[in-house]
């Protein structure tokens, strides 16, 4: 693959990202951490002849961003977790009526206000469930600044694949890093964009969310001469609210089967000198970077661990985990949380015995604090 | 010859939901003959609704159409027409949507004045939802969450839009229809933000139970407190007051619009043009 290095910030390599994958429409509403985004994409998004607009409230930003990608954009909304809140009912239309878009998501200390300017995971769950009802979540962690870029970039082909809302969470940490990152050419990026399926025949012949059991619904661009509808509400093959029972349950059936089926297009993950470990290590975000340079150290001392780094955090690389924790006792989830994505790693390896190592006083995690529970529990 | 509507209606989703002698119908057809008189091709207009009564406006005529979320409807046609400026869009919303869950999505979309037409349906209630007191609710009145009487102070849709800054605010009743029809072509064809309210009745959920349960006392009484813009202008503060003008209230066709201006930001960043100053707006500021 062609690459080039740059040297960025985690926010504005994911802004670049967004342009480099095609993205023509921004919007959104400042936000601390994740700020730099809209700086960054308000210079680069009209020299393409894209749009990028501060709105008037986060609500609003999630609107004309879904509004612009009905239309038929790739569009990109940055906020932190109290944005999320706000934008929450939103998302779920984006849900429901099948818009993609991306959304990052620079998180910092929670719940309410928090800590603005401070790092955290807590909002993994949130990216989970955002809205009310019954859906499935695509959500990305990126790892290093590279993945800023790179994993923004999977989110819009992800978003126009499953024709839905994709989340890719980036940590205060991660957002602000200033340093390298090898990253692939725009001509790579331009070459692996998959835009989203169009109909091509007659108008009468056309029914958008008409689709099988485990498949996106098919939406045209606006104005293009197939006049749908889009709603919020339980609706029929062509987009219109209905409430006749059978519509409803196969709607909502399909709309977690089109991801849930197809989780292989969806699992990424990264084993680090897992080979021969006996001490295995979860984390994801920032806190990976913490986590290998421990194992490192741990090794220079004979303790052989590994890290497992989830990079698809929702749907999660379940069996990936579990094939891993059947062979190895020792399992230690360590995140800026009190154990949301411990409860999942529980949950996927049916182990209740999994350790977690949380930090939730808006501090980044050092190796050391990690090195020494290590060696605490094993 | 009979204007036929067909053509611009999705005849299938007929009746419609809402209720015998409602006036929303009224103002469906007004808007598809303004429509059909400007000569636009369907493909190429877009309608947005939001929550409530009006909000089913948007599932009847064969355009492209959208249902957003309560009090959304103009940050999604935002996104919309910026994403396609070539384009006509139309946001319908009612008077909970737009002016009290919407209230700051109305008022900035006033301010920004990017080339939208706003109709707002008036009609002084929560309907689908059962009579609960809206921002236009006049005081007084028995609603079914102030069932002693709405103290709530109102909104004046009009003078709320033309403070925030939209360039062209009018406003007409459904009582006639004509007239209705000729002013929103004006509020579609001005190049800017127009904000077209549009009174209406609910003798179902606003006249139960104050003394207006037929569609006609309903509208008697919105004959009774509105009166042309030309009178109301020679009325003294006094004889104004509980009086809602009608017509045209505010047109500028001066004020910048916003996608016009967006494409100068472009042409800054492509390095087309020097960057804007206050010098470049038509007034100056």
């Amino acid at each position: 693959m062609a690459t080039r290095e740059v040297i960025s910030t985690g926010n504005e390599l994911a802004a670049i990202a967004a342009v480099d994958a095609g993205c023509k429409f921004f919007g959104g509403y400042p936000l601390t951490p994740s700020s730099e985004v809209m700086h960054v994409i308000s210079d680069l998004l009209p020299k393409k002849g894209g749009v990028a607009i501060q709105m008037e409230d986060e609500i609003a930003g999630i609107c004309c961003v879904i509004g612009a990608a009905m239309a038929g954009d790739r569009a990109l909304t940055a906020t932190s977790g109290p944005g999320v809140s706000l934008k929450a009912e939103n998302l779920g239309l984006a849900q429901m009526a099948e818009v993609p878009l991306v959304l990052v998501n620079v998180m910092r200390g929670g719940p309410s206000t928090g800590l603005p300017t401070r790092v955290s995971q807590g909002d993994v769950l949130q990216a989970k469930n955002p809205s009310h009802g019954d859906y499935k979540s695509i959500t990305l962690a990126a790892g290093s600044l590279a993945e800023c870029y790179t994993e923004t970039v999977r989110a819009f082909n992800l978003a126009d694949r499953f024709m839905q809302p994709v989340i890719v969470l980036l940590d205060e940490t991660i957002g602000h890093m200033h340093g390298k990152a090898v990253i692939p050419t725009v001509e790579e990026v331009e070459a692996g964009i998959v835009p989203r399926k169009s109909f091509d025949g007659p108008a009468e012949e056309y029914f958008p969310y008409e689709c099988g059991p485990t498949e996106p619904a098919v939406l045209n661009q606006m104005f293009t001469g197939y006049r749908y509808h889009f709603t919020g509400l339980h609706h029929d093959k062509n987009g219109f609210p209905t409430e006749e029972i059978e519509t409803c349950r196969k709607l909502i059936q399909r709309l977690e089967d089109k991801v849930a089926m197809h989780e292989d297009e969806l699992e990424s993950y990264e084993e680090f000198m897992m080979d021969d470990a006996d001490v295995m290590l979860v984390a994801y975000g920032s806190v990976s970077l913490a986590a290998k340079e421990t194992i490192r150290n741990l090794r220079a001392e004979g303790i052989k661990a590994g890290l497992f780094r989830p990079i698809t955090l929702w749907p999660s690389p379940a069996k990936k985990m579990k094939e891993y924790t059947d062979k190895i006792k020792n399992v230690l989830v360590v995140e800026l949380n009190i154990g949301q994505y411990h409860s999942e790693v529980q949950r996927a390896t049916a182990r209740l015995d999994i350790d977690g190592l949380f930090k939730v006083n808006g501090r980044a995690i050092s190796p050391q604090e990690i090195a020494s529970k290590v060696k605490e529990l094993y | 010859m009979a204007f036929n509507y067909d053509k611009y209606l999705r005849l299938e989703k007929m009746p419609t939901l809402w209720c015998w002698g409602c006036g929303d119908g009224v103002i469906l057809k007004a808007f598809v003959r303004a429509i059909e008189k400007m000569g636009i091709n369907q493909d190429d207009i877009c309608v947005v609704s939001g929550i409530g009564c009006s909000g089913r406006f948007s599932s009847y005529v064969d355009f492209n159409t959208v249902h957003t979320t309560h009090g959304r409807t103009v940050a999604y046609a935002t996104g919309i027409k910026l994403s396609r400026p070539d384009k006509l869009v139309v946001c319908v919303a009612g008077d909970g949507d737009a002016l009290a869950i919407g209230g700051n999505h109305t008022i900035h979309a006033c301010r920004r004045n990017i080339d939208m037409t706003m109709i707002i349906i008036n009609n002084f209630i929560y309907g689908l939802t059962n009579s609960q007191t809206s921002p236009t609710t006049p005081k007084g009145m028995w609603t079914v969450s102030q069932k002693a009487g709405n103290i709530d102070p109102t909104f004046d849709t009009c003078d709320l839009a033309i403070a925030s800054g939209a360039s062209f605010v009018a406003r007409e009743t459904m009582l006639e229809p004509k007239k209705l029809e000729k002013v929103l072509i004006k509020a579609m064809k001005h190049n800017g933000f127009s904000m077209m309210e549009v009174l209406s009745n609910c003798h179902i959920n606003l006249g139960r139970k104050n003394k207006m349960v037929s569609a006609m006392a309903n509208l008697e009484w919105i004959d009774s407190i509105t009166i042309s813009k030309k009178k109301y202008d020679t009325m003294s503060e006094e004889e104004q007051l509980n009086l809602l003008p009608l017509g045209v209230l505010k047109e500028d066709i001066e004020a910048d619009e916003y996608c016009a201006m967006y494409a100068e930001i472009q042409e800054v960043h492509q390095g087309l043009r020097g960057k804007i100053t206050q010098d470049d707006f038509a007034k100056k500021i």
